[in-house]
């Protein structure tokens, strides 16, 4: 049992009693929705005449099903249209903020809580999604939720939960030039397993993650799903904390912000806390990472041979054979070379500012290969308007980047940016799962941003670290 | 409240699923194949039985593909017998949601996503483990003789069925995690009817805490 650790101390801070069925009942300090697994909660809600118990700590917004080219109303698409007025109306009934597209500040619900402040350390979020985990990254316990879990959130403020093993994972050394935050989640996940992270929550420390600024901290928490773990925490420290002090939450006062510090810095781990176990990555071995299958464990370094699943555990060989039938590559080959035709820089794991502004900066002076149709979908309209006063959507446009409003997008293909047919799909989002780009035949590449880049201007695969410096003008 | 009391005393309790069953074999299941994302454009869960596994069963086409939900033998089943890290992936409830709503009462399995594990439970679908030779067995024995009567009895923690020519009757052991074991068993797996109860301890809960205001 762990000791000491971040996740007991916020656990321990949030427990409001032990029920009969010998789960915690947690205390819910934010709870974020969207418009895909909120209807249903709310109509149970509705059933049992119960009203929303905390209103003022909920906070919504739309950005699964939202158009990206065109948000005026009512959308194009009629089950999209009826899903967002049905969330106008239940958040108007109950009085919780909305981010709604006219407002400047609609976004995934994992960019929007973290820029506008709302995502703090020690506190517990939950949201009826997976990627809950994101928030993390800012040393907050933050869960994705079920349907009936969103219900008893909204009645209650509160969530019955079973603790759970704490895995610290460091990531020692220091990364080589155009690896990131990406690619060392890849590569926890491909060590751990997909399934590694069942009944855990990761701690990720180490000098490699606490170089990242909150941005890549927020990638790596992002996908701790991803790996099996439900979350996935970074200690708050002074990189955390010059972000709150930026974000409107304490940007008006500074005074908050200092009788909020001491409780930040109570909830760190301590130097010797005890964790379940340790696991240590070398970080300066990682290189740039794909994934050559369809679950986002089957990742290789993209000069590194794809494998052959005769060599690999039992468990994994049918899985891995299917992945490379549906992927139609050969064990033995590396995927650098391997044909894409359409490029996806966008989602709540790689889309914020500086995912953008690096691969901005890498684009410069080079352009979208001819065949690939390439699209950046920022992660929030914030996002959009920094990036546009930067110059960064110029950059992207004239190198033949179609360059879209906030939303999920083509993460999961449930508005019209979806994949056709079999095509093959460079893409900064975090899940490979057949089919979840909207087609199923598409094939997914799960990448870095950078990556993403380089394999929009050759129209393949590349190893962005062996194409050519490009002078810009 | 009265109004909890009500709904928490309407709550059944399940000790054990009987029926039939359906293999699906694979690891790492995820919620996308369960219940593709484009179904999921509804504010109620209602009709998304048709839809579980979608992409499995038809072609481009609609035509049908071969998948055991597809086949005729096993369309009363209400035990899916599946492998490791089944509904992995989203967190979407729609995926217990559309498999509760094609028939499926219980699940056997070698492990579960936590969140899919946790969504069947709020609807009082226990999810069982066992070892990959027992699920293999079970499975092999469900195609074989797919009118075999399966029980799951979660508070035994064993699966139990008859068959072959004197109805001999086997026992798997099987593994339910203690708290799903408790909430099924004792009939308190509604836990907004259990929390509900506990308005002052939430409130003084909220009120430790310095970022509350
Ligand atoms: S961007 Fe993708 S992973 Fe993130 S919340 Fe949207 S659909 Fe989920």
């Amino acid at each position: 049992m762990s000791r000491g650790t971040l996740y007991d101390k916020v656990w321990d801070r949030h427990t409001v009693t032990t029920l009969p069925n010998g789960q915690d009942q947690l205390f819910v300090g934010l709870h974020l929705i969207h418009e895909v697994t909120s209807p249903q909660a709310f109509g149970m809600l509705r059933e049992r005449d119960i009203e929303v118990a905390r209103p003022d700590l909920t906070h919504a917004t739309v950005d699964h099903i939202v158009p990206t080219a065109d948000q005026s109303r009512p959308l194009g698409d009629d089950a999209a249209e009826e899903m967002m007025s049905e969330l106008e109306q239940n958040v108007k009934a109950a009085g919780i903020e909305f981010d709604d597209p006219t407002t400047g500040n609609q976004g995934i619900v994992h960019v929007i809580g973290p820029e506008q402040g709302l995502t703090q350390p020690g506190m517990t979020i939950v949201c009826g999604d997976s990627h809950t985990s994101t928030h993390g990254a800012f040393g907050a316990l933050a869960f994705g939720i079920g349907t009936s879990q969103i219900r008893d959130v909204l009645a209650t403020q509160s969530i019955a939960m079973d603790k759970q093993r704490v895995r610290q994972i460091r990531v020692t050394g220091e990364l080589s030039e155009h690896v990131g935050a990406k690619d060392i989640i890849l590569t926890i996940i491909r060590e751990l397993g997909t399934d590694g992270g069942v009944g855990h929550v990761y701690e990720y420390a180490g000098e490699a993650i606490e170089s990242l600024g909150m941005e890549g901290r927020m990638s790596i928490c992002n996908m701790s799903i991803e790996g099996g773990a439900r979350a996935g925490y970074v200690n708050p420290d002074e990189t955390t904390y010059e972000w709150l002090r930026d974000t409107e939450a304490f940007a008006d006062d500074p005074e908050r912000f200092e009788e909020l510090r001491p409780y930040w810095e109570s909830i760190k781990s301590d130097d010797d806390a005890e964790y379940d176990d340790v696991v240590e990555i070398d970080g300066s071995a990682i290189e740039p990472c794909v994934t050559w299958g369809t679950t986002p464990g089957q990742v290789a370094g993209v000069t590194e041979p794809i494998p052959d699943p005769t060599e690999l555990p039992e468990a994994k060989r049918e899985t891995a054979r299917r992945a490379q039938e549906h992927m139609r590559v050969e064990p033995g080959e590396t995927m650098n070379g391997y044909e894409i035709d359409v490029a996806f820089l966008g989602s709540c794991t790689n889309a914020r500012l500086s995912d953008l502004r690096t691969a901005a900066s890498f684009l410069e002076g080079r352009t979208v290969h001819p065949d690939v149709r390439a699209m950046v979908v920022p992660g929030s309209q914030r996002v959009k308007a920094a990036a546009e006063a930067e110059g960064l959507d110029a950059v992207f446009t004239d190198a033949g980047f179609d360059w879209r409003d906030a939303g999920c997008s083509m993460c999961l293909g449930m508005n019209e940016d979806q994949l056709d047919g079999d095509e093959a799909c460079a893409s900064s989002s975090n899940r490979n799962f057949v089919g979840r780009q909207g087609s199923k035949d598409g094939r997914t590449v799960l990448m870095s941003p950078v990556m993403v880049v380089a394999a929009a201007v050759t129209g393949e695969v590349t190893d962005v670290r062996t194409l050519p410096e490009v002078t810009v003008a | 409240m009265s109004d909890s009391d009500a709904d928490a005393a309407s709550v059944p309790s399940i000790d054990r699923v009987s029926g039939t069953g359906v293999p699906v074999r694979g690891n790492d299941i995820d919620t996308d194949q369960i219940i593709p994302a484009r179904f999921m454009k509804v504010v109620t869960f209602d009709g998304l039985g048709e839809f579980a596994f979608f992409d499995q069963r038809f072609d481009d086409q609609d035509d049908r593909k071969d998948h055991p939900f597809n086949e005729r033998r096993f369309q009363n089943a209400s035990v899916l017998v599946v492998n490791a890290n089944f509904g992995c992936g989203s967190s979407r409830e729609h995926a217990p949601q559309a498999l509760m709503r094609w028939g499926i009462d219980a699940i056997v399995g070698e492990s579960f996503a936590e969140i899919f594990a946790g969504n069947c439970l709020a609807l009082g679908i226990p999810t069982v483990t066992a070892d990959e030779g027992t699920i293999s067995e079970l499975q092999t024995t469900v195609e074989n003789h797919p009118d075999t009567e399966l029980t799951v009895d979660v508070e035994t923690e064993t699966v139990t069925y008859e068959r072959g020519s004197d109805d001999q009757s086997t026992t798997l052991d099987v593994a339910v995690d203690p708290a799903q074991r408790t909430a099924l068993v004792d009939g308190i797996w509604d836990t907004t009817a259990l929390m509900k109860s506990n308005e002052q301890a939430i409130e003084q809960t909220a009120a430790d805490l310095p970022y509350i205001q």
